[in-house]
């Protein structure tokens, strides 16, 4: 018998109640049995909201445990229940999702400029306000030529560009570590909505086939399903050394979610673990990086950029450094608040730092440097809203990738169980059963209304900014302000407190 | 037939030119003065053969997929990263990390091989990679192999040098490695267990040495008359239990 308590209650107003057994049904961690009237087991309940959502009468509840402990502000509840499992098992506790600690969140402490009376506003519902962005490798200056005919001819030499009409890219979300459908939801709407969408490391399933325009192909350490074709499938090639919410840590697909179609694309048999340890055992300087780039680029006859995904740890400006003068197009960088589908808990509640200041590290490392235009740099680590998506961009991202913010829209409810593989809402999953819950077609249809929404209320930002295109926004720390900030982190910001004008 | 004459020429050039007479049709290359140069038969898909007359560089045949390549040399650094089909035949030593990833194909080494060669190799049903390397071995030889058949002969070794360096098939949990010769059991990686060879192993073995032989004018009955032994992961899990679920 464990010892360890139910973290939340489930509460059923049986005068409501009419005993209709579709919360039994709905529940995929065998919380809800039926007894004659519905019974729950409280220990087993994650509040993945999947009864509360179907239930017809309201009649369900879910509240936290919160008298099982005597008060201790150090000792809080989850404290001691970790260490009950551990005692009980003997393993590593497993997670998911991004670093929920109440660290500072930045993005709350930043606020944006507006334009009036001297410097008028734009009207964004009258005045074309371009959102369009372009990932790749910029030259430094543009150079040309008179041909024999006395016409103007470009002689750069431009390297390849790919087109996003809204600067928000779906996260790299391995099938494996997500279901099939929700692969294919992400993939519909990355086109509905002009935009990309990140494989993962898990290869790709041959329903992804027409959606080669849209997608970014990843070459992790485990290499799964990397082949010469899959490299040329694709818009973008990244390659992933590390992973916000879990810094310095590999990824372990355990073998019991290794069907038959996982099998396939990631090209391994039935039932084995599938092991991608954090380091890329032919990677051990920046040199070794810059040759992996080169061999990506050689496979992909220089057709197609590619970026680099690294985690945001402390020398992260030097690394980004290293890797865009190793050849890199892009560098995304996770913060310690970006998802992740299992992670150890103690990495991914202390390792890594936040986002906003590795993003301001980077860019002005970048600029200082004179090669910021060798790179776009995508931005991942918990990006909630177009609030966020703007004050990434005046930070200095060219794109922000979104993972936590579409899973939720394809109807997670962040109940950070994505490992046990249970998920009600049918996207962290492999088992037909659940999977099935999750319409591809809605979900596509979920997520571009939510790339939509954030693009409209980006449109209004940039009027009120007085400026119409996204370009014109990008790097401007004048436009920001910081309230309740120290004076370290808005040095580190590279951003001006609240109150003071230009 | 092709035939390029490689001497100071930059990678880049090469591999487009290789390119662009493969997409015209060229199906046989022969490269001379070869040095150093990199990413030679790099995601080629045709079945085409290069002969390469000098060292090539790193990452030869990386992401490769159906060439046949010849090399009248030692090799460098990361032969066969992610190849997915096709056969490579090095007439000399090569470096390390041989074959990181690799899902098809055969790779024979005449000589001996580096540390980590073998390193993540998969096999997916009938696509069943094979590494077959005349000398020895450096340290980590099949780290995390998942697939894959790994062949080490120990030929031409004085006795104070082992085959095979430590961690021997570290966080293996795939593929089979056989040794022509013994371990020392500290050597070996947590994951896997030493075994003799069954009747179903000396079928297998008999059949890929006989076209390593073949390529390297050796003699096969030498080959096996000294006893190999094989190295199996003990699970196909082997992080199984290290969780709390």
């Amino acid at each position: 018998m464990s010892q360890i308590p139910p973290e939340f209650i489930v509460k059923i107003d049986y005068d409501t109640c009419r005993r209709c057994r579709r919360c039994v049904m709905n529940c995929s961690f065998g919380c809800m049995q039926f007894k004659d009237r519905v019974v729950p087991d409280h220990k087993k309940c994650v509040a993945c909201h999947r009864c509360v959502t179907f239930c017809p009468e309201s009649a369900i509840s879910i509240t936290k445990n919160e008298l099982t402990y005597k008060d201790s502000a150090n000792w809080l509840p989850e404290t001691r229940q970790n260490i009950l499992k551990q005692a009980e098992t003997g393993g590593i506790l497993l997670t998911g999702m991004g670093n929920p600690r109440p660290y500072q969140i930045l993005w709350d402490h930043m606020l944006i400029d507006a334009c009036q009376v001297t410097n008028p506003s734009i009207d964004p519902l009258r005045e074309p306000m371009e959102l369009r962005t372009f990932l790749g490798r910029k030259p430094n200056r543009l150079e040309f030529t008179r041909d024999g005919n006395d016409e103007i001819k470009l002689s750069t030499e431009l390297q390849p560009q790919v087109k996003l009409d809204v600067p928000i890219v779906f996260a790299a979300m391995s099938y494996g570590a997500i279901s099939l459908n929700a692969h294919r939801a992400l993939a519909m709407a990355a086109k509905n909505s002009g935009t990309l969408m990140n494989t993962g490391e898990g290869g790709i399933h041959k329903d992804l086939n027409s959606y080669t325009d849209n997608i970014v192909v990843q070459v992790a350490s485990g290499r799964f399903g990397v082949t010469s074709e899959y490299l040329n499938s694709s818009a973008m090639v990244e390659i992933k050394i590390g992973q916000g919410a879990k810094p310095g840590i590999g990824g372990h697909l355990p073998g019991e979610k290794v069907g038959e179609d996982i099998s396939k694309t990631r090209m391994i048999p039935v039932g084995t673990d599938a092991l991608s340890p954090a380091p890329h055992h032919d990677i051990y300087s920046i040199e070794d990086l810059s040759q992996l780039i080169y061999a990506i680029k050689e496979a992909t006859d220089y057709t197609k950029p590619v970026s680099v995904k690294i985690s945001a740890v402390h020398n992260v400006a030097a690394i980004a450094s290293g890797i865009v003068r190793a050849g890199a197009d892009a560098v995304t960088i996770d913060g310690f608040r970006g998802g992740t589908g299992a992670a150890p808990m103690v990495i991914r509640d202390n390792v890594g730092i936040p986002i906003e200041l590795a993003l301001a590290a980077v860019d002005q490392r970048l600029r200082d440097e004179g090669i910021r235009s060798h790179a776009s740099i995508l931005c991942a680590g918990s990006i909630r809203n177009s609030g966020d998506v703007a004050k990434a961009i005046a930070l200095g991202a060219d794109a922000v990738v979104i993972g936590t913010a579409a899973l939720v829209a394809m109807g997670c409810r962040v109940c950070q169980k994505c490992y046990t593989g249970n998920c009600a809402w049918g996207i962290a999953t492999q088992k037909p059963e659940l999977v099935r819950r999750l319409d591809p077609q809605v979900g596509a249809e979920r997520l571009s209304n939510l790339v939509t929404a954030w693009g409209y209320e980006l449109q209004e930002i940039l009027g009120s900014l007085g400026v119409n295109s996204i370009e014109s926004l990008r790097g401007s720390r004048e436009r920001l302000r910081g309230i309740d900030l120290d004076e370290q982190t808005l040095e580190l910001l590279g951003i001006k407190p609240a109150g003071i004008g230009q | 037939m092709m035939r390029i004459d490689c001497k100071g020429m930059y990678y880049r050039k090469l591999n487009s030119m290789i390119r662009d007479a493969v997409e015209e049709g060229e199906t046989e290359f022969i490269l001379d003065n070869v040095n150093g140069q990199r990413y030679i038969g790099n995601g080629i898909n045709e079945k085409v053969s290069i002969t390469i007359n000098g060292v090539p560089g790193n990452d030869l045949a990386m992401f490769m997929n159906g060439p046949a390549l010849v090399i009248n040399a030692n090799a460098q650094d990361g032969v066969a990263n992610t190849m997915n089909a096709g056969e490579i035949i090095i007439h000399g030593s090569a470096g390390d990390v041989l074959g990181y990833g690799m899902r098809g194909g055969k790779m024979y080494i005449k000589g001996n091989v580096g540390y980590r060669t073998g390193i993540h190799m998969k096999q997916y049903k009938k696509q069943i990679p094979v590494i077959i390397a005349g000398g020895n071995a450096g340290d980590f030889l099949g780290e995390y192999m998942a697939g894959g058949i790994l062949v080490l002969l120990g030929l031409d070794r004085d006795e104070n040098t082992p085959i095979a360096g430590d961690y021997l098939g570290t966080g293996m949990h795939g593929g089979v490695i056989y040794i022509r010769g013994e371990v020392e059991e500290y050597t070996l990686g947590k994951e896997v267990s030493v075994l003799d060879l069954d009747a179903k192993d000396e079928k297998l073995l008999k059949k890929h040495l006989s076209e390593y032989c073949k390529h390297f004018e050796l003699d096969l009955d030498e080959l096996l008359s000294k006893p190999f032994i094989k190295l199996l992961p003990v699970s196909c899990r082997p992080y199984g239990n290290m969780y709390a679920y």
